[in-house]
C-alpha cells in the first residue's frame, strides 16, 4: 500500500478504533466502549449507503428501510427464540434464533431483497424524484412497523439477552466491539476493493456520466441497481447488530430521521471517501454524547458543522485533513 | 461497391410541427468515410441520435451489420459494434483518462461482474487501452485526470475509448468541434487512416475537413437529405450550392 496522506488518517483512526476502548477497559469505563459500539456500528451503516451514494451518486434518503429491516430481522428471530414459540409450523417448522451466524446472513439477505425492489423501482427515475421515492418507501415501512402490532407496534420490542456468537461472550462489552469493529474493517476491506474492479470503474462512472457508459455498451441502471442492493446489505448487517447492542428495536430505525443521520455521516466524514463515513460516524457519536450532556438543542452545534462542511469543504472532513482524492496510482 | 454496414431506410422523426427527420435513407459502405453536412438546425444531431439510440424515430427502419437495431438499446448498439463519438466530450471527468479507456476496454472484453479484482492490474485491459491511446497520441496523458485535460485531449480521448470496442463502424459527431487549425489537421491526418479499420459516418462543420476526408457526402438541409454524392458531384449540385453552399458565398 501507498503511503498517502489519506492511508495514514485512515490508519490514525484505525488505530483509535482499536486503542480507545482497550483504554477504556483498563480505566474501567464500558460506558465508553458501548459509545465506541455504537459509533463502529452507525459507520458500518454509513459505509454500506457510501457505496450507493459516494461510488453510485445515487442520493437515499431511505437506508433507514434497510437498517430497520436487519433490526427487526434480529428482534423477530430472538422475539421467537425467547418465547419459543416458532416463526412457522408449516409447510416447515422454522423456529426463533439467538445465534448472530444466522442473524447475519438472514439481515443481509433481506436486505437485499428490499433494495432489489426498491432501487428497481426507484432507478427508473434520478434527481430529486430519487430522493423523494426512496424517502417514500422509508416512511411506507415505518407507519407499517408502528401498525405491526404482533411485534410491539409503536413500543418495539425488547430483547431479553444478546445474541450468541461462537467462542465469545458477547455480554462482554469490549467483545461485542470486538465483532462489530471486525465487521467494519472487513466492509471497509470490501468497500476499498470493490471501487478498484471493474465493477467500481464502471459505477463510478455511471455516477458521472450515463451516456458514456452507455455508448462502450454497459447498462448503467443494472450497474447501479447491483450496487444499491450491495449497500443494502451492509446497511441491513449494520441494523442486526445495532439492535443486538441496544437489544431493543423499533420503528425509529425506519425513521426518514435516520436514513438523514446515516447521510449526515458521510456528508461530514466525506461523500465516497473510504473512511469519511467512519469518521463523521465517530464525530456524531461524540457531539451526540458530549454536547447532548450540555443541551438538548445540540444538534444546532451538528448543523452548524455540517453547514461549514458542506460550504467550505467539498471531500468533508476527510478531503479537509488530506486534500483531494488521489485518481491515480 | 463495397458492402453496405450501416443503413437507414426512410427515417421519420417529428417534435410537435417540426419534421426534424423527413424519410431519411443514407448507407455507410465499409471502408469509407461519408461525411453528412447541413445548415445549423438541419437535423444532423437528431439523425445521430437515431442512429445511436438516444432517440426513438416515429417510422422508419436501421439496419447495421444485416440486423435491423431499430428498437436497440444504446447500449445493446455499442455491443453490436457501433463506436460513437460526441460532439460534447462524454466522458467520466473525476477519473484518469486512463480509466477512461479502461472502461471502453471492459464494455468490449466484458468483466464488468467483476467486483474484487483490481482493474487496472489487468494486464490485458490495460494494454489493450494503451494502444488506444498510443492510437490517438495521449498514451503520455494517461495518468492525467480527465477534468485537467485540454479539449482537444478529450476530444481524442472519445476517439480512443471508441477505439477500444474494435467497432464496424464510427459514428463521430463532429470530432474537430474547437479543436484549432492545428488540431484539425492532425485529427483528419488520423481519421484519414482510420477508416481503413472501420468506416466513418462523420458529422462535422469543418468543410475543409469534410471535403478533404469524404469519400461520399450527404447533404441534409431541413430534415431531407437533398443530394448524396462524391465530393465534386456535391460541389457541383446545383441544389446544394442554392440551399447550403450558396449561403457563404
Amino acid at each position: 500500500m501507498i503511503l498517502t496522506r489519506e492511508n495514514i488518517l485512515n490508519f490514525v483512526i484505525t488505530a483509535g478504533l482499536i486503542l480507545v476502548p482497550i483504554y477504556a477497559v483498563i480505566v474501567e469505563e464500558p460506558f465508553t466502549i458501548t459509545l465506541a459500539t455504537r459509533a463502529v456500528i452507525f459507520s458500518l451503516a454509513a459505509v454500506g449507503l457510501n457505496i450507493a451514494l459516494g461510488l453510485g451518486g445515487m442520493v437515499s434518503l431511505g437506508h433507514a428501510v434497510f437498517f430497520g429491516l436487519g433490526g427487526y430481522t434480529m428482534g423477530i428471530l430472538a422475539f421467537h427464540a425467547q418465547s419459543y414459540i416458532p416463526l412457522f409450523e408449516w409447510p416447515i417448522l422454522i423456529e426463533g434464533t439467538k445465534q448472530m451466524l444466522v442473524v447475519w446472513p438472514l439481515a443481509m439477505i433481506i436486505s437485499a431483497i428490499a433494495a432489489f425492489v426498491i432501487g428497481l423501482l426507484s432507478l427508473r427515475t434520478g434527481g430529486v424524484y430519487f430522493i423523494m421515492i426512496t424517502l417514500a418507501f422509508g416512511q411506507m415501512f415505518f407507519f407499517f412497523s408502528i401498525s405491526w402490532s404482533a411485534y410491539g407496534g409503536e413500543d418495539g420490542l425488547s430483547i431479553y439477552v444478546r445474541n450468541q456468537f461462537p467462542l465469545v461472550n458477547t455480554l462482554v462489552p469490549i467483545q461485542f466491539y470486538a465483532i462489530c469493529l471486525a465487521i467494519l474493517m472487513l466492509a471497509l476491506w470490501i468497500n476499498a476493493r470493490l471501487a478498484k474492479s471493474s465493477f467500481g470503474l464502471a459505477l463510478s462512472a455511471a455516477r458521472q456520466n450515463t451516456e458514456r457508459v452507455r455508448n462502450v455498451g454497459l447498462d448503467p441502471t443494472s450497474i447501479k441497481l447491483v450496487a444499491f442492493v450491495i449497500s443494502g446489505a451492509i446497511t441491513g448487517l449494520a441494523g442486526a447488530l445495532f439492535a443486538d447492542l441496544n437489544r431493543f428495536v423499533s420503528p425509529t430505525m425506519f425513521s426518514w430521521q435516520l436514513s438523514g443521520e446515516i447521510m449526515v455521516f458521510i456528508i461530514i466524514g466525506g461523500i465516497g471517501r473510504l473512511y469519511g463515513p467512519v469518521l463523521g460516524a465517530i464525530i456524531f457519536v461524540t457531539l451526540e454524547h458530549f454536547l447532548g450532556g450540555i443541551s438538548e438543542y445540540w444538534l444546532v452545534f451538528l448543523g452548524l458543522l455540517l453547514l461549514l462542511i458542506v460550504l467550505f469543504s467539498r471531500g468533508g472532513l476527510v478531503g479537509l485533513l488530506v486534500g483531494r482524492e488521489r485518481v491515480h496510482e | 461497391m463495397n458492402k453496405t454496414i450501416l443503413k437507414t431506410y426512410n427515417l421519420t422523426k417529428n417534435f410537435g410541427a417540426l419534421r426534424a427527420s423527413d424519410k431519411i435513407s443514407i448507407d455507410l459502405r465499409v471502408g469509407e468515410i461519408h461525411g453528412l453536412i447541413g445548415p445549423n438546425g438541419a437535423g444532423k444531431t437528431t439523425l445521430i441520435a437515431q442512429i445511436m439510440g438516444g432517440l426513438k424515430p416515429d417510422s422508419g427502419l436501421i439496419e447495421f451489420d444485416g440486423t435491423d437495431i431499430t428498437s436497440f438499446t444504446t447500449e445493446s448498439r455499442a455491443q453490436a459494434g457501433l463506436g460513437r463519438t460526441f460532439q460534447i466530450s462524454q466522458l467520466a471527468m473525476d477519473q484518469t483518462v486512463l480509466q477512461n479507456v479502461v472502461l471502453g476496454t471492459v464494455g468490449e472484453r466484458g468483466g464488468v461482474w467483476n467486483f474484487w479484482r483490481p482493474v487496472l492490474a489487468i494486464q490485458e485491459l490495460r494494454e489493450r487501452a494503451m494502444e488506444s491511446l498510443s492510437d490517438v497520441g495521449l498514451a503520455d496523458k494517461a495518468a492525467t485526470p480527465v477534468s485537467e485535460l485540454s479539449h482537444g485531449g478529450r476530444r481524442q480521448l472519445e476517439v480512443a475509448i471508441a477505439l477500444t470496442l474494435n467497432p464496424k463502424a464510427f459514428v463521430m459527431d463532429e470530432p474537430m468541434a474547437g479543436l484549432g487549425s492545428d488540431g484539425s489537421k492532425k485529427m483528419t491526418i488520423f481519421l484519414d487512416n482510420l477508416r481503413t479499420r472501420a468506416p466513418i459516418l462523420l458529422v462535422e462543420h469543418d468543410m475543409e475537413a469534410v471535403f478533404a476526408l469524404s469519400d461520399r457526402i450527404s447533404v441534409l438541409v431541413s430534415g431531407m437529405v437533398i443530394a448524396t454524392g462524391s465530393v465534386d458531384q456535391i460541389r457541383n449540385d446545383a441544389r446544394v450550392r442554392k440551399a447550403y453552399l450558396g449561403e457563404g458565398s
